[in-house]
């Protein structure tokens, strides 16, 4: 096959030198991009890879070779054999120079702003600015500025990117934000007097500002950037399973942040998901295991409580089985749950409880995200690992025929809030395991505490029918513990001295080898990403 | 003859008719030998047309002095199916010291028309619109005037001079914006947009009005065509030098005896400009400085004008820009500091914000020099401001705040020793 600057695959390249490196990249990478390809970080403001680019804040100005001037590297196309400098005296003396004018008005109030520790002017300014400024002007004041919903403006901190205006215009498409004035006075503005009020999508353009012109009324003065741990994880507000990040401090969750995933939610989140965090911090929690009914309810240790609950288990085979679980929990630890069921008898009813909405919210400039109508992260794993769903739109109700059960029954992660004390009164066998306790397990012979998502580690399906991980950012209460572990090694002294797994890894891997859907995917693969489940023969179990 | 001032040296082709109100009207500006070059354009055919303006050797009289036939020779040659060509006149003449564009439309309306005609019709555009300045109101009235007459005349509209021809023109008032007057940014005021300028590429041949193929000519440049049309290039080379032939206006304000617009053939000696047909400096005092272009060119000291010819190759070769001929004359009692402060206040003022050397560094270069002014200037101030200007050069989408560049940077350059009086009085006085 002839050389025609084509890859194997068949899409164009170019081939170009970047800073005495070749580089190979896409036809139609800007510079900037493949610079980043290259290695190299090139600072920039006004470009952002879900929008447009303006190539108005002047930073990412480089030198190629042959151009007249400095070329804005967000909207120079690479071109084969084209020669870029990034750190060329002359660049680096022009990044320097746009970083002192960003700083002439620019109020320096890093130690009461919120983005101080992960601000790009900060972190651009520190790598390549000036020591010391200039300026003996007094600076101009805008003050700050009430945009309505979760978002705050202090015009004095802005850059004046337009990310936000963009994002605005382009992603959210309604159009709420302008800029106003021109030249020095210039800020950004509303156009009406409710602002940003009831768009669902506006919380992004705080994520999005590179500075702490625009942010998070929820979030001001909560906590400093550097002392907040990330860890990615999955939006629990409903089945589009957004990947964020679990920003936590004092083992609470500060806020979320969305995370990139190109497949599910772009750069994005809608606000639902973001402010729907308090639920991960509710205090009140179940930290240790309990057996015995009613006053007879004794606190056991976990070897205790579990010997006694498999001699029960045993006792009971062949028992009419009903198991409630919850789209709240994670697809290992309701797999194993059906399992356990299904190995102690016939089970006659496999369930969840989950919210609805009475519709979707889409954003329409990236159409794959959607706050969907389930309000559950895990809804579709449910689905696919045999639950069906009960009861109302607002999660109650369903539960008549379970509540009145003669036989075992389970019950995962449905805290059952709806339900009397005479929940499972005629149950043979009634294990509670959960987060919280409830009036309504009263009954139950064994209640065990188990750790939400955000404490431990597992898969959500999303709405995509796309298996995504999420890791532990908070550490569990007492001594719960995640619910893939106890009926896991449950599960296998049952089954008569299986291996029980011990990490979230084996526990996924019995899960592949378990379920068809979840054949040939390995928890390593699915990475930060995820991957879609196996195509459904015939449908996908859901109800 | 009345208009303000008339001098014998003028080459009127184009201003004969200023200050005479018979004019203005389609008849008088027939029975002056209107509307031959149109009739004339559309005889030769399109690409004769373009040849022709070729020939003249005619430049953009917007300040940059492009060559028009050859911009006009990057339009498509012909038009693709849903891509209608556009025209733009541009008549947002706002740089400071240019007053040229308004007295063409006020004297000599069907002029222009004619010029857009011609223009619009060589490049194959069935729409011209006419981008007039928010704060033009007479010039405004007149233009609609001198529109309606030509619409209703058969001049204009769906078959122009009964050739099968359809040519509309729109008269679009801006809302007094300086940058409404860059090219781009009047594309994008015209749309409805912010007027902020866009990147090149794609240049307005390719994508400009409307994401549609479009030249963008000046008042004056396209007022300038129908003499050319209707006598020939080579009768348009009579006149200036062999890189710019023809004839141009000079508005000449400042410190002359008789300020105004003059006709004169490109090439006449700057000093002929100012002592002779301008009548010399008032009071006899020395000439102190000249803006050859307009506010965002280079200033002179006296000494570069001695032997400065006005055409574009003679002002650059005097360290300058010819721009738009708009030439400000400083005498001696002029304080240099104070004109550079007020250029530095207009373009900060009338930055798009866009570009982040240009909205920043234009106000700060402003206060800088504001504070100079009343004498609080400390000594590094000179290569603080040097350093601004390098630093707002080359480096923004536009050249507003290379246009603030220049000036600023010249004037230290040539003017040095006001700037450190001010500054050593203030040290003097012990201002802070």
């Amino acid at each position: 096959m002839p050389d025609n600057g084509r890859s194997p695959a068949g899409a164009a390249t170019v081939t170009l030198t970047i800073d005495d490196r070749e580089v190979t990249v896409p036809k139609g990478t800007s510079l900037l991009e493949a610079a980043a390809l290259q290695g190299t970080a090139l600072p920039h403001y006004c470009y952002h890879p879900g929008l447009s680019a303006p190539a108005q804040c002047r930073i990412c100005l480089v030198e190629v070779e042959g151009a007249p001037k400095l070329q804005p590297s967000c909207v120079t196309m690479a071109q084969d054999g084209q020669v870029v400098k990034t750190d060329s005296p002359e660049a680096l003396k022009m990044r320097k120079g746009v970083l002192e004018f960003y700083l002439v008005n620019h109020p320096l109030d890093c130690p009461i702003c919120d983005m101080s520790g992960e601000c790009k002017l900060q972190d651009y300014v520190f790598a390549e600015g000036r020591e010391h400024g200039r300026g003996r002007e007094p600076k101009r004041v805008f003050g700050r500025d009430d945009f309505g919903g979760d978002v705050l403006y202090y015009g004095d901190r802005c850059v004046m990117c337009t990310r936000c205006v963009r994002f605005m215009d382009e992603v959210a498409r309604d159009s709420r934000l302008t800029v106003v004035e021109r030249g020095s006075r210039a800020v950004i503005d509303t156009f009406f007097d409710e602002g940003l009020e009831g768009a669902s999508f506006a919380g992004n353009v705080v994520d999005i500002c590179p500075v702490g012109a625009l942010v998070s009324k929820d979030f001001l003065h909560k906590a400093r950037a550097w002392d907040l741990d990330s860890t990615p994880s999955v939006c629990p507000g409903c089945s589009q399973g957004c990947n964020i990040e679990l920003h936590t401090r004092d083992n609470l969750v500060q806020r979320l942040k969305p995370r990139e995933n190109a497949e599910v939610n772009g750069h994005w989140m809608c606000d639902f998901g973001r402010a729907n965090y308090e639920g991960l911090n509710r205090g009140g929690r179940l930290e240790a295991p309990a057996a015995g009914r009613g006053a007879k309810r004794r606190p056991a240790g976990w070897d205790e409580a579990l010997g006694q609950l498999f001699a029960r288990l045993q006792a009971a085979a062949g028992a009419d089985v009903k198991i409630v679980g919850s789209a709240e929990w994670s697809c290992e630890g309701l797999a194993a749950l059906a399992a356990v069921g299904a190995e102690t008898g016939e089970v006659s009813a496999r369930v969840f409880r989950s919210r609805c909405a009475a519709d979707e919210d889409r954003l329409p400039g990236f159409p794959a995200l959607a706050r969907r109508r389930d309000l559950a992260p895990n809804v579709d794993g449910a689905r696919t690992l045999g639950f069906s769903r009960v009861g109302g739109e607002d999660a109650a109700g369903g539960l008549e025929e379970v509540a009145a059960h003669d036989g075992v029954l389970f019950v995962l992660g449905d805290d059952l809030a709806d339900q009397e004390a005479a929940f499972g009164e005629a149950a043979s066998l009634f294990v509670y395991m959960g987060a919280h306790g409830s009036e309504a397990a009263a009954n139950a012979d064994f209640v065990l505490p188990v750790t939400t998502f955000a404490e431990q580690e597992g898969t959500f399906v999303n709405v995509q029918q796309r298996v995504q991980r999420f890791w532990p950012g908070l550490r569990a209460p007492g001594e719960a513990r995640p619910a893939w572990l106890v009926l896991g090694a449950l599960l296998a002294a049952l089954r008569g001295g299986e291996a029980a797994p011990a990490s979230a890894a084996a526990a996924f891997s019995w899960l592949a080898g378990e379920r068809a859907a979840f054949a040939g995917l390995s928890y390593e693969g699915l990475g930060a990403e995820g991957a879609p489940l196996a195509a459904p023969a015939g449908g996908n179990g859901a109800a | 003859m009345a208009y303000p001032y008339r001098h014998d040296r003028e080459v009127r082709v184009m201003s004969e008719a200023f200050g005479d109100p018979a004019a203005r009207t389609l008849e008088g500006w027939k029975a002056r030998g209107g509307y031959q070059g149109i009739a004339r354009a559309l005889e030769i055919g399109r690409a004769a047309t373009v040849d022709e303006v070729k020939a003249s050797g005619l430049r953009g009289r917007g300040g940059a002095g492009f060559p028009t036939g050859v911009k006009w020779s990057f339009m498509p040659r012909e038009q693709n199916p849903g891509r209608p060509h556009y025209l733009l006149c541009n008549a947002d003449e706002s740089e400071p010291g240019t007053f040229k564009d308004r007295e063409i439309i006020r004297w000599t309306p069907h002029q222009l028309v004619e010029g857009c005609l011609i223009g619009a019709y060589a490049i194959g555009a069935a729409h011209c619109y006419i981008y007039l300045r928010g704060e033009f109101f007479e010039a405004t009235g007149v233009l609609a005037q001198a529109l309606e007459e030509a619409y209703a005349a058969g001049l204009a509209g769906p078959d122009v001079l009964g050739s099968g021809v359809q040519i509309d023109l729109t008269l679009h008032v801006g809302a007094g914006a300086y940058i409404c007057g860059e090219e781009t940014g009047l594309m994008n005021s015209l749309e409805g947009r912010r007027g902020e300028p866009r990147i090149k590429p794609p240049f307005p041949a390719a994508a400009g009005a409307f994401g549609m193929p479009t030249t963008i000519n000046n008042v004056e440049t396209l007022a300038a065509v129908p003499g050319i049309l209707r006598h020939g290039g080579e009768w348009y080379r009579q006149w200036g030098t062999e890189k710019s032939p023809g004839t141009k206006l000079f508005c000449v304000s400042g410190h002359v005896s008789r300020p105004g617009n003059y006709e004169l053939p490109l090439g006449f000696p700057m000093m002929d400009l100012i002592e002779d047909v301008c009548g010399g400096i008032p009071g006899g005092k020395a000439l102190k400085a000249v803006i050859p272009g307009g506010s965002s060119v280079p200033i002179m000291s006296a000494d570069e004008c001695e032997s400065c010819e006005l055409c574009y190759e003679g002002v650059a070769a005097a360290g300058s820009m010819l721009g738009c001929a708009s030439v400000i004359v400083m005498d001696e009692t002029a304080d240099i500091v104070k004109q550079v402060r007020r250029m530095a206040d207009f373009y900060a003022h009338e930055s798009c914000g866009q570009c982040t050397p240009c909205r920043e560094g234009t106000a700060w270069a402003s206060r800088i020099l504001r504070r100079i002014e009343e004498g609080r200037g400390k000594p590094d101030d000179l290569d603080t401001l040097l350093q601004i200007s390098d630093q707002m050069t080359g480096t923004t989408i536009c050249v507003l705040s290379d246009s603030l560049a220049a000036p600023i940077v010249s004037a230290i350059e040539k003017f040095r020793d006001e700037f450190l009086a001010l500054i050593r009085r203030g040290e003097r006085v012990g201002a802070a």
